[in-house]
């Protein structure tokens, strides 16, 4: 083909050394590139994790974040009152105006949970990072955490299950909603929904650190208008919208 | 009355145990009675020909010495449990995963299925009941992940 460009050559020879400084080992890089904690260190309270949704951009009649959420953590997909929901698709419409909006609504992670005010067993709690979990281990079913929130976003599992993905373990009696797909989140990667979208084409929702300021998502509600959900709660959640 | 020690040796532990010798307690009745109790503390695996022939799956160099975690697993893993769910720290070293990885058979890839698996040969030897496979997966990652 064409000739050799000795300085190209040069180039690509300090690029690969960089990088393969930068690796210490095999899979294991001197900083994380997004935000990927080592693997012995604990969730650190100066990251909050949050999610920007632009129901701009949020679609009518697609569900692409519902079906990657399913099928990230084996739920199974079905919309009946006993089956596991942790993203729904709200469809709203204003009478006066005629304008149709549509939002996924899923846990909110607030920083003020009334799910973990009540929860008798410390089950549903609060990780250092704001992301709100059921401790299953603890959790005995008493469901009064799914009483307490008001977007509705935990489910209780009803059947026995089988074939759980290894990631995401889950029981029969025990309470569950959206984990921010925490064991991607701990590899340094996005929410399946948040990769989902993106696929779409949409790219309506934005996940990242809210407490950091040089952050997408900060410097977006910096700049743009967005809301919580029944923000007179005052709970804060962790997951805002645009355009509602 | 006197106070000695007698030495016991349980498992890989040495226990020292003080015992008030009564003067009835003629030296012999002792050796009879510490015997019969070394007998009953002696582990089931030692020497016995009945344990289960487990499955070891990839097997190889364990994270702790097999005898501590034959003893112990549970502990670590309840301990490396805690760790993870509320505080976010993923060992890769004392993950249940960590253990499924290398222990699922390499016949079905699970730890579980029949008498030969590692988790289920054991504790049905042993009569305990396992929970955690309710609502973890008892399958090697890999396979999981590729049979979606």
């Amino acid at each position: 083909m064409s000739a050799e460009n000795p300085e190209r050559r040069a180039f690509l020879g300090k690029a690969s050394a960089l990088a393969a400084g930068l690796a210490i080992a095999p899979g294991v890089l001197l900083f994380g590139f997004a935000h990927g904690r080592p693997a012995g260190e604990a969730a650190s309270g100066k990251v909050r994790w949050g999610m920007l949704v632009d129901t701009n951009q949020c679609g009518n009649g697609c569900n692409d974040c519902v079906t990657a959420c399913n099928k990230e953590n084996g739920l199974s997909g079905g919309t009946k009152a006993t089956d596991s929901q942790w993203i729904r698709k709200v469809e709203l419409k204003n009478m006066k105006g005629g304008r149709n909006l549509s939002l996924p609504v899923m846990c909110q992670h607030c920083e003020h949970p009334p799910c973990v005010d009540v929860c008798p067993t410390g089950a549903s709690f609060r990780r250092a990072d704001g992301i709100v979990l059921v401790d299953k281990h603890r959790c005995i079913g008493c469901r009064y955490c799914m009483m307490a929130c008001p977007y509705k976003a935990r489910s209780f599992v009803h059947e026995p299950l089988a074939d759980q993905k290894p990631d995401v373990p889950r029981g029969k009696g025990t309470v569950e909603s959206c984990t921010l797909c925490v064991h991607r989140v701990d590899r340094g990667e996005q929410p399946a929904c948040v990769e989902a979208c993106a696929k779409a084409g949409r790219g309506a929702i934005l996940f990242g650190d809210l407490n950091d300021p040089e952050s997408e998502i900060s410097k977006r509600i910096r700049t743009v208008a967005s809301a919580q959900i029944r923000a007179d709660l005052m709970l804060n959640p962790g997951i805002r919208y645009e355009g509602i | 009355m006197e106070h000695c020690y007698y030495h016991l040796i349980y498992g890989d532990k040495l226990l020292s145990v003080p015992i008030r010798v009564d003067p009835w307690l003629t030296n012999s009745m002792m050796k009879t009675f510490l015997f019969v109790l070394l007998l009953a503390a002696t582990p089931a695996w030692a020497g016995d020909s009945i344990a289960p022939k487990l499955d070891i799956g990839k097997g190889g160099q364990c994270v702790e010495d097999p005898k501590l975690m034959r003893k112990t697993h549970m502990d670590i893993l309840r301990h490396q449990r805690d760790e993870t769910m509320r505080l976010g720290i993923r060992d890769p070293r004392h993950s249940l995963a960590g253990c499924i990885d290398c222990h699922a058979s390499t016949k079905n890839n699970s730890v579980l299925g029949g008498s030969e698996n590692f988790c289920q040969g054991c504790h049905v030897y042993a009569g305990v009941k396992i929970d955690c496979f309710e609502c973890h997966s008892s399958k090697r990652k890999t396979v999981a992940e590729a049979t979606k």
